[in-house]
């Protein structure tokens, strides 16, 4: 228990208060009488709907198949009839709708029937794909398909890494998790362990959280350590909370696991030992409520669930000025609160004036580097200010703009209330917004370009073919010339008609060129026998041609 | 609508700024006792000054007058000038270098933050060059009420009795005069001279120092710009001294003289006009210590500090693109 520690550059201490939302067990919520389903609840492909307006669904049914290599599936969260496909405000800060699967619930909650897997004697693609249609994803917040993690890499794994810190001050599901049903986290982790082929796996759990820590170590057995770090956020950031544990310092654009590392929140790896042992798919979530609401606490929420609903249990107070999802630190304002929980949704968190004061009007830098100290990527957040504002992108690339993993630290100890997290938002958009622009105008560019150079090809070619066709009728004429010897020679006075002679065979022939240049062709690149066909056909032609009307085309 | 973070815990520039007016306070209080209360009178002609003109400059600019001059970076401004200038000099000089600070080296070059020069510095050396004379007659100790406020406000000035070389000037004169023969250790008997320093300036620097250390517990400075300016400082003073120590100081006379203390911790540590990484601060603080003692042993003013900052402000730009700290997942042994 007593591996060594390290130390991650900068962040901030918030005060982390989580002891008004912990204080009691984790409650079931009343089921809601319609639940809407969003079909993309991963990154990735969006899932295939598999259901129909009208259809019966039983809890646990599969209503949505993963699409594309990267996807996850989706699942009727309680038993109803299919009411809808169509489009819902999403809890997202755009608020635009996307795809969803609208279920009235019939209030018997019937499951399918499930079965646990026998997943020791199962190929990994399997149980791979199992997980996937399980609709297994990362559950701390960036819902990356877990299926995919959970592949060996061509270099060994070595450490298993479950992410316990929750770090953001208000958000207390992982807490509870961790508390109540520690041994199924621990049974998750030691299946991905299996999976994964570790060699050891380490718990992080910021020491704030007592209870989880004593709760996990009491569950945890062989092999598996529970490491009590400190509380410092962000802790809780892959890359932070695998710096601290294990010393490795993931390099920027790679991968943990090219670093032997692999990293899971524990509610991934609790919902990975619920669908294992019991069959059972990811259809509801633990979602934190807490803020200014007069009953906080954690609720066993079914994914598609409105947040009115949560709403509803928390009981805002009067003052709520907004409804936050995630926690105060990176989390957004909900446009509206009819949208509803989806597999990220970690917490709702409601806000007052108070709670979450409004920010004191922005003053100028004073280039105090304050940011830089608590930046816990190490950046340097006031030059990327500068150049952001100066709408100096190259620059800002150069001082790694795209390193920042927007946790805030940097605006939450401005002395100037420098909104730096937004100026960094917005520059990455005009960057990424610039690119996209640039790589239109080069597709652009290289469709015309590669126009303008078939059709000086063209061109070329032609001239080239009537140069040589002329060539020949000249050749030719004079041959007949020769052959027609004495008697033509009389009637071909000078030599001058004759040149003019050839002149008109040459334009008549150019013309019967262009006439046949004109003509559609999709008669290239013909296999063998096709083009046998069409010769067939054509002399069929000819013939017929020859018996009515004069030949236009023989010479 | 404002986005995340929605918490903050900043100290406000406001609160960084009390934090260093405070932080001035044990030197203010070691000058007036052993200098009487000349020198609070020209902090309070500077802040005078410097509030006016900054409120007038944001009106001009169309800023929001009362929550930038209630920033209270202007009156640190006034403070650090005042405490720069020779505390008996006429009230104009303290009120001209100032408006010079405030209007043109701050806001002309558009306001807080965006100063490329030291303010401070700028009305210093802009003072040293215009009025030599007037800025070379500091108090002798002991002067009463009466006569410093005659020679802030009043017409002529009786100097000979009154005013003395500060120990730099002191040294520099002595040593100037004696020729070949001159003895640092010699010189040093003389009345400017304390144990270490300056008469009775020992205990300013002493102040200066105490107030830097607050700085630094504080955590509104960093350790980097104070030691390297320090470290810099004693190293060269210590080079010279041990090969020449008859014609050169110690370097506990130039720690403990002239306006080391009071620009390690105050003056260089203005993080606008400076430098911002780790090194580019050890770079700029180093730097600025060379240059202001190659002034002071070698040039022909009495002190080189002011002229070294602002040559040092000149190279910012290019120091702390060459010092750049290392980037998580960008450093060596990571990729």
């Amino acid at each position: 228990m007593l591996s060594k520690l390290f130390k991650f550059h900068g962040g901030v201490k918030p005060d982390s208060r989580k002891t008004t939302s912990n204080q009691r067990p984790i409650e079931r919520l009343p089921l809601a009488p319609q639940l809407v389903v969003p079909l993309h609840q991963s990154i990735g492909g969006t899932p295939r709907p598999l259901v129909a307006p009208g259809d019966r669904v039983l809890k646990g049914q599969r209503i949505g198949a993963a699409e594309g290599p990267v996807s996850a599936a989706v699942h009727a969260p309680t038993s109803g009839v299919v009411r809808a496909i169509e489009e819902r405000t999403m809890p997202h800060p755009s608020g635009l709708p996307a795809s969803s699967v609208i279920i009235d619930a019939d209030g018997e909650d019937r499951w399918i029937e499930l079965e646990p897997v026998a997943w020791q004697s199962m190929p990994g693609d399997e149980l791979r794909d199992f997980l996937r249609d399980a609709g297994v994803v990362g559950l701390g917040g960036a819902t990356f398909p877990s299926h995919i993690k959970l592949r060996p890499g061509d270099k060994p794994t070595h450490t298993l890494v479950l992410n316990g810190a929750e770090c953001e001050p208000f958000i207390t599901c992982d807490d509870l998790l961790m508390r109540e049903r520690a041994a199924e986290v621990i049974r998750g982790a030691l299946i991905m362990a299996r999976m994964l082929r570790v060699e050891r796996v380490l718990i992080g759990i910021e020491d704030n959280k007592p209870e989880a820590v004593a709760a996990m170590r009491a569950a945890a057995g062989e092999g598996v350590e529970v490491v009590a770090i400190p509380t410092l956020y962000p802790a809780g950031g892959e890359k932070q909370l695998l710096r601290v544990l294990t010393g490795v310092e993931v390099a920027a654009g790679r991968r943990p696991v090219e670093f032997g590392l692999q990293c899971f929140n524990v509610g991934t790896a609790y919902r990975i030992a619920r669908a294992i042992d019991h069959g059972e798919p990811l259809i509801s979530r633990i979602v934190t409520v807490a803020g200014n609401v007069e009953s906080p606490g954690n609720f066993e929420v079914p994914i598609g669930t409105p947040i009115d609903a949560l709403l509803a249990v928390g009981r805002p107070r009067a003052d709520t000025d907004r409804i936050l999802m995630g926690g105060p630190m990176m989390g957004f304002a909900l446009p509206t609160t009819t949208a509803p929980v989806v597999k990220a949704t970690n917490c709702i968190l409601v806000g007052s004036p108070s709670l979450l004061p409004p920010p004191p009007p922005e003053m100028a830098c004073i280039r105090c580097g304050t940011c830089a100290r608590h930046c816990p990527a190490d950046l340097q957040p006031f030059e990327l200010y500068w150049y952001g504002r100066s709408h100096n992108f190259g620059k800002a690339q150069e001082y790694h703009l795209f390193d920042c993993i927007e946790c805030g630290c940097c605006s939450y100890v401005c002395p100037s209330n420098i909104p730096l997290v937004d100026y960094f938002r917005y520059t990455k958009s005009e960057i990424w917004a610039r690119e996209r622009e640039k790589a239109a105008a080069d597709s652009a560019r290289e469709r015309f370009e590669a126009r303008n150079d078939r059709q000086e090809r063209e061109k070329r070619e032609k001239a080239e073919k009537l140069a040589a066709k002329a060539a020949a009728t000249r050749q030719k004429l004079a041959e007949q010339e020769g052959e027609a010897g004495d008697d033509t020679a009389a009637k071909a006075s000078s030599p001058a008609e004759e040149a003019k002679k050839a002149l008109i065979a040459a334009a008549l022939e150019r013309a019967k060129q262009q006439k046949s240049q004109v003509k559609p062709r999709n008669t290239d690149n013909l296999s063998a026998d096709k083009q046998a066909e069409i010769d067939e056909i054509d002399a069929r032609r000819a013939q017929a041609g020859a018996d009515t009307t004069a030949p236009r085309d023989t010479p | 609508m404002n986005h995340s973070p929605y918490l903050r815990e900043a100290r406000s520039v406001r609160q960084i700024m009390l934090h260093v007016l405070l932080a001035l306070l044990p030197g203010v209080l070691a000058w007036t006792w052993q200098f009487g209360i000349g020198i609070l009178v020209q902090i309070g002609l500077a802040s005078l000054t410097a509030v006016a003109a900054e409120s007038l400059m944001l009106h001009l600019r169309g800023r929001p007058v009362a929550m930038y001059v209630t920033d209270l970076s202007a009156v640190v401004t006034a403070w650090l000038i005042a405490l720069t200038l020779p505390s008996i000099a006429p009230w104009w000089i303290v009120v001209v270098a100032t408006l010079a600070a405030i209007v043109v080296a701050k806001h002309l070059y558009g306001g807080l933050g965006q100063n490329p020069f030291n303010p401070a510095m700028v009305a210093f050396c802009l003072m040293i060059v215009a009025f030599p004379a007037l800025m070379s007659q500091w108090p002798a100790a002991g002067l009463d009420v009466s006569q410093q406020l005659d020679l802030i406000f009043g017409g002529h000035r009786q100097l000979d009795a009154i005013t003395a070389a500060t120990p730099l000037d002191a040294l520099r004169t002595g040593l100037r005069e004696g020729g070949a023969d001159a003895r640092v250790a010699e010189i040093l008997q003389g009345s400017a001279f304390g144990a270490v320093g300056g008469r009775g300036w020992e205990w300013v620097v002493a102040g200066f120092g105490l107030g830097g250390l607050y700085l630094i517990w504080q955590r509104i400075i960093t350790w980097h710009l104070p030691v390297a300016f320090l470290a810099t400082m004693a190293a060269i003073s210590l080079l010279l001294w041990g090969m020449h120590p008859e014609r050169f100081a110690s370097p506990l006379l130039h720690l403990a003289s002239g306006g080391t203390m009071l620009a390690a911790f105050f003056i260089v540590t203005d993080p606008v006009s400076g430098a911002t990484t780790p090194r580019g601060k050890l770079v700029f603080a180093g730097g600025a210590a060379f240059i202001a003692y190659l002034i002071r042993s070698f040039g022909n003013y009495p002190d080189g500090i002011a002229f070294a900052v602002l040559l040092m402000n000149i190279c910012v730009p290019l120091i702390d693109m060459h010092t750049q700290p290392p980037v998580f997942g960008h450093k060596r042994g990571t990729r």
